[in-house]
């Protein structure tokens, strides 16, 4: 009789336990195979919190199934479960990551009291007339004049940043950060961008070429990617 | 088949009505067939600057409800024959009217008239979305000052969402002296903002206030600058080329010179 093949493997590192669980079986024997492995282990209360990794492999759990594989690993045990990576993601996670990954390239003028918002980067082949927005969950690309209000990284991404050919804002937003024209009227900059510095935890004007010292992900096209 | 032009602003007192006036005035001194209608209702003016006040027996309310036929409502300017004006109603107000009720008149007309101008109330409530209903093209009136280059911009993005020819742009109630000091837009300026064509530039001038008061409009008289201007205007509608007027204020020696030599500016 051939031996059981072992469906979970516990490693030891430094940052804590990791836990592969073979993908293959069932969920069902998995998990009663994990709950059996933890138990044995008899652990003392008193030993220091340790943090688990768990390895999916080729295997997609929903969140009901995530649920009861934490409730397993931390019950009784001194274990939190710091993340879960699986190789697979649904379909509808990849089409918004898609989403957020592209340059929306708009051929337009937005003019006072229009609002121009998309999920992803904004390239602009247009102007941004005083009274007139721009909203984007990535960066905002203007090629052209930014007199308006311009938001990037609306869903909270600090590292998001804003660059146009004529920087003349009336207002620049970055994730939730606000900063706004001077009252005394300015001189309007070419080529500019602006970004949050996180030293001085405001957000800067300064020349494009900054930004290769400060955003160096920019260039890479599946920065989110690595970024995770 | 007519043409149906709206003029239009989004501000109030930027000369959207003085400007169909001397429009309609410049178009029909060419010898074409112009109709006026205002859609002020409640507000009526037109009718004062054209002079024709006083002859208003029915207007556009009573054409729309159905108490009168539209050729009933029009009224013929006593200086040409092919001249009308179709007044708003004083004692009404905006909701009186509707879209259909403005289409079907405008259709009507363009089977008789070559022209047909509609002055625009001021906002971009029911009144505006009422006169741009029927028209074919859009003329988009602002003056050289911050707020009613904003407020025209606002029109701009509204009006390209209607299906209607691109707008174009008249600058009206320049004042020379104050674009050269810079304490007013210059005309690049707004151009460069609004981003749509100039169709033309007209000076501010006394005259056109006392010929406004008087009921005829300026486009009447052969030697004023906003009167060469507007007809410049027409001119450009017709499809002729012209090119914009110059701002300066030729007096002295040179005018004289230019007078004499029987040039006009």
């Amino acid at each position: 009789m051939v031996k059981k093949q072992q469906l979970i493997l516990i490693k030891g590192t430094r940052e804590g336990l990791t836990l592969f669980i073979d993908d293959t079986c069932s969920f069902e024997e998995a998990l009663a195979e994990l709950r059996e492995t933890l138990t044995s282990s008899q652990r003392q209360k008193d030993e220091p919190n340790v943090p688990v990794t768990v390895k999916l492999g080729n295997r997609y759990l929903h969140k009901e199934q995530l649920n009861k594989l934490e409730n397993i690993i931390e019950e009784g045990n001194n274990f939190t479960l710091q993340s879960c990576d699986s190789n697979l993601i649904t379909r509808e996670e990849a089409l918004t990551w898609l989403a957020n990954d592209e340059i929306k390239s708009i051929n337009r003028i937005v003019r006072s009291g229009q609002v121009l918002e998309v999920t992803g980067d904004l390239l602009l082949i247009g102007d941004v007339n005083p009274g007139g927005k721009v909203i984007s969950t990535g960066n905002v690309y203007i090629m052209g004049k930014l007199n308006g209000i311009a938001h990037a990284g609306s869903d909270g991404d600090y590292q998001a940043i804003i660059v146009a050919s004529y920087m003349k804002p009336s207002q620049l937003r970055i994730a939730d950060y606000i900063s706004r024209a001077p009252d005394y009227e300015p001189q309007g900059i070419y080529m500019e961008c602006g970004y949050i510095d996180e030293k001085q935890d405001k957000i800067m004007i300064d020349r494009l070429q900054v930004l290769t010292q400060k955003r160096k992900s920019l260039s890479g096209f599946e920065r989110r990617m690595l970024n995770g | 088949m007519g043409e149906a032009i709206v003029i239009t602003s989004g501000k109030g007192g930027v000369g959207k009505t003085t400007t169909t006036a001397n429009i309609g005035t410049a178009l029909a001194l060419m010898g074409k067939k112009v109709c006026l209608i205002d859609t002020d209702i409640g507000l009526r003016n037109l009718d004062v600057i054209m002079g024709l006040e006083n002859r208003i027996i029915y207007d556009i309310v009573d054409v729309i409800q159905g108490r009168c036929k539209t050729n009933q409502a029009l009224i013929k300017d006593k200086r040409f024959e092919f001249l009308s004006l179709l007044p708003a109603a004083q004692t009404s107000d905006k909701s009186a009217i509707t879209k259909e009720g403005m289409v079907d008149i405008i259709k009507e007309l363009k089977e008789e008239y070559d022209y047909i101008i509609i002055d625009c109330p001021a906002g971009i409530e029911q009144g505006f979305q009422n006169a741009i209903a029927g028209a074919d093209k859009a003329i988009v009136v602002t003056t050289p000052e911050k707020s009613s280059v904003r407020d025209g911009d606002r029109i701009i993005g509204l009006l390209e969402q209607e299906e209607i020819d691109p707008p174009v742009l008249v600058i009206n109630r320049i004042r020379n002296h104050m674009m050269k000091n810079g304490d007013m837009m210059s005309i690049d300026d707004i151009v460069q903002v609004l981003s749509i064509d100039l169709i033309g530039i007209v000076l501010d001038d006394d005259e056109v206030i006392k010929a406004s008061n008087e009921g005829e409009p300026i486009a009447f008289q052969p030697k004023s600058k906003a009167s060469i201007a507007y007809r410049n205007i027409a001119r450009r509608i017709l499809g002729e080329t012209v090119p914009l007027q110059s701002l300066e204020d030729d007096t002295g020696v040179f005018k004289k010179i230019k007078q004499f030599l029987g040039m006009r500016s």
